[in-house]
């Protein structure tokens, strides 16, 4: 019977065509499955086609754009100072980074540095960004698995950083704090004392995450050896961040192409041998543990003095009263806010690492106060490109594994 | 970091006869190559033992509109082993369009796909051209810059641009 039932003939139900027939030959029928673009598995409107021989994936078809905003045309009408807040809504879990990354592609153009406070205050504002963005997925990659207490523990820990965030800038996820030349405005008092007891309670609570899963049977048996890649095939395919670091490729832009103060600063690199989702996950578990340790080195390093260049072209001032006083100093706050400022004519590519990986801003200038172009190189857009080869040949309940080791943030990949 | 020891390495005849401009511009060295040799010059940067140019960060489209040529791609390399980067930039009209770098770097695969979803850009010889953002069937071409910002007027964008208030540049 099965015979007659082609590739084309047989009925998907029909449970008949995963027998063989008198030869031994498989007579299983490839199916096409559709994954998504609402599914709580995928992180965001992710949709996938999966060709399935099975259970096995024989084929992978990402398809993204559901959250297409068009950052990058919008760029192209706002000036540098309103761009800010778009970069926010990238990779909305680690904002901060964003934010460094945008502001100091502007700043290379301009040929400025922000003063040595809001670098630590920016450093010390993306650790904590990637430990808001490393806690979510270090939570919700065992949670698509079957484990629900990780992610309810990392939340708790997540709302911490979310206070520290609101108590700097007011907002808990959006945080637009920096500006060209420096950052919004100064820490809040007691704020170092706050910071400094969530660097305590964290380091514990990391230990807490990996008494639950590190060794957990099923978490190892659902992430050890799944989706490996090799280290020199991950380079081939663009991978970086942690993606790149699990699979023995020791590249951290924060210790290769310092930027701002890192140089100043002391931490591990941390790589991996085996290239697979239990080694992306323990990556960032062990990162996170970094990043309290340059926080608490940004704390106590980091000098008194201005946040923000004196440069009144540029950056607005940090005290409001002459503003408020002076007609000149209004007419232009008014005019830095609503016109913004030219930059000199030029291109600048600046990335750092960002949590999801190498965040780039590739910025070219006609000279106008509004960019003539800007790329964002967004790591969850290239990272998620390798879903394809490291899903091939895994089973089905495996993808949903390797996605969540990727940890895309689809806002990124669709920019 | 100095740019010098690439700057020497890059003085190399076997570099220099592949493209047509060597200059640094805000602490980034810059190749101009024409669309006839980039597939060559990439492959040489990635395989040339000194240089190591195995990352390839990002792909981006330009509308130069409405200068001539008007497209450029801008291909930002890096060598992890040596912590190089270095920026391609290749110029054309639609009519001459340039290779695709994927038989050298993977990863180009959805840069290239995204600039031709954005600018129409397509790339010859990519394996797998298809729009990457915008679903089947979109008409036009969103990033170029005369498309207008808030998109065309139909049933589902009242607020667009009526078609015939603006030709589409050639």
């Amino acid at each position: 019977m099965n015979e007659q039932r082609g590739r084309d003939g047989g009925l998907m139900t029909d449970i008949s065509v995963l027998s063989k027939n008198e030869a031994g030959q498989k007579l299983t029928k490839e199916l096409l499955l559709n994954l998504g673009p609402q599914h709580p598995s995928t992180h965001g409107v992710l949709r996938i086609m999966l060709e399935l021989d099975g259970e096995e994936i024989r084929g992978v078809d990402t398809i993204i754009g559901y959250l297409h905003r068009g950052t990058e045309k919008l760029a192209e009408n706002f000036t540098y100072t309103q761009i800010i807040p778009l970069t926010d809504r990238l990779d909305y879990l680690c904002a901060p980074s964003n934010n460094l990354a945008y502001v100091l592609a502007v700043e290379r153009l301009l040929e400025i540095k922000a003063p040595e406070r809001a670098q630590y205050i920016r450093v010390m504002m993306a650790e904590m960004a990637r430990i808001s963005g490393h806690l979510l997925i270090s939570g919700a990659l065992p949670m698509d698995l079957g484990a629900m207490t990780t992610l309810l523990y990392v939340m708790r820990e997540r709302e911490m950083i979310m206070d520290l965030m609101e108590m700097i800038t007011g907002a808990r996820m959006h945080t637009s704090f920096c500006r060209v030349g420096g950052v919004r405005e100064d820490l809040p008092d007691g704020f170092e004392p706050r910071c400094r007891e969530f660097c305590h309670v964290m380091k514990q609570r990391i230990d807490d995450y990996e008494r639950l899963i590190t060794e957990n049977r099923i978490f190892l048996k659902r992430t050890r050896d799944i989706g490996k890649i090799s280290g020199e095939q991950a380079i081939d395919w663009g991978l970086s961040g942690p993606c790149l670091r699990a699979s023995g490729v020791s590249w951290d832009m924060r210790r290769d192409n310092p930027y701002e103060i890192y140089d100043r600063l002391s931490f591990e690199v941390i790589v991996r041998e085996n290239g697979d989702c239990y080694d992306r996950w323990k990556c960032r578990m062990d990162e996170m543990r970094e990043s309290v340790k340059l926080i608490e080195q940004c704390l106590d390093q980091m000098p008194p003095g201005p946040v923000a260049v004196a440069m009144p072209d540029i950056a607005f001032p940090l005290n409001k009263i002459t503003v408020k006083s002076s007609m000149e100093a209004m007419i232009h706050h008014f005019d830095v806010s609503a016109y913004g400022f030219p930059v000199p004519k030029g291109e600048a590519y600046v990335s750092i690492e960002a949590p999801k990986g190498e965040l780039g801003f590739y910025i070219i200038s006609d000279g106008s106060p509004k960019p003539l172009r800007m790329k964002v190189r967004a790591p969850s857009f290239i990272n998620l490109q390798a879903l394809a080869v490291l899903a091939r040949g895994c089973y089905l309940a495996d993808v949903i594994a390797i996605i969540g080791s990727l940890d895309p943030v689809i806002a990124e990949v669709d920019k | 970091m100095s740019n010098q020891p690439l700057r020497e390495l890059l003085q190399r005849e076997s570099i220099q006869q592949r493209c047509e401009s060597v200059y640094e511009t805000f602490g980034m060295l810059t190749l101009t190559v024409s669309k006839e040799n980039l597939l060559a010059l990439c492959h040489l940067l990635k395989h040339d033992s000194a240089l190591q140019f195995n990352f390839l960060s990002d792909i981006c489209g330009v509308d130069h509109y409405p200068q001539r040529p008007r497209f450029e791609t801008v291909y930002h390399l890096y060598s992890i082993p040596f912590k190089y980067r270095l920026r391609i930039k290749c110029r054309f009209e639609l009519d001459e369009l340039p290779p695709s770098v994927v038989p050298v770097w993977q990863t180009a695969n959805w840069h290239e796909r995204e600039a031709y979803d954005m600018y129409g850009i397509a790339f010859v010889g990519h394996p797998d051209l298809r729009r990457i953002y915008m679903w089947e069937g979109y008409d036009g071409y969103p990033m170029r810059k005369d498309y207008p910002l808030r998109g065309y007027a139909d049933h589902y964008n009242p607020f667009g641009e009526a078609r015939s208030e603006r030709t589409e540049g050639a």
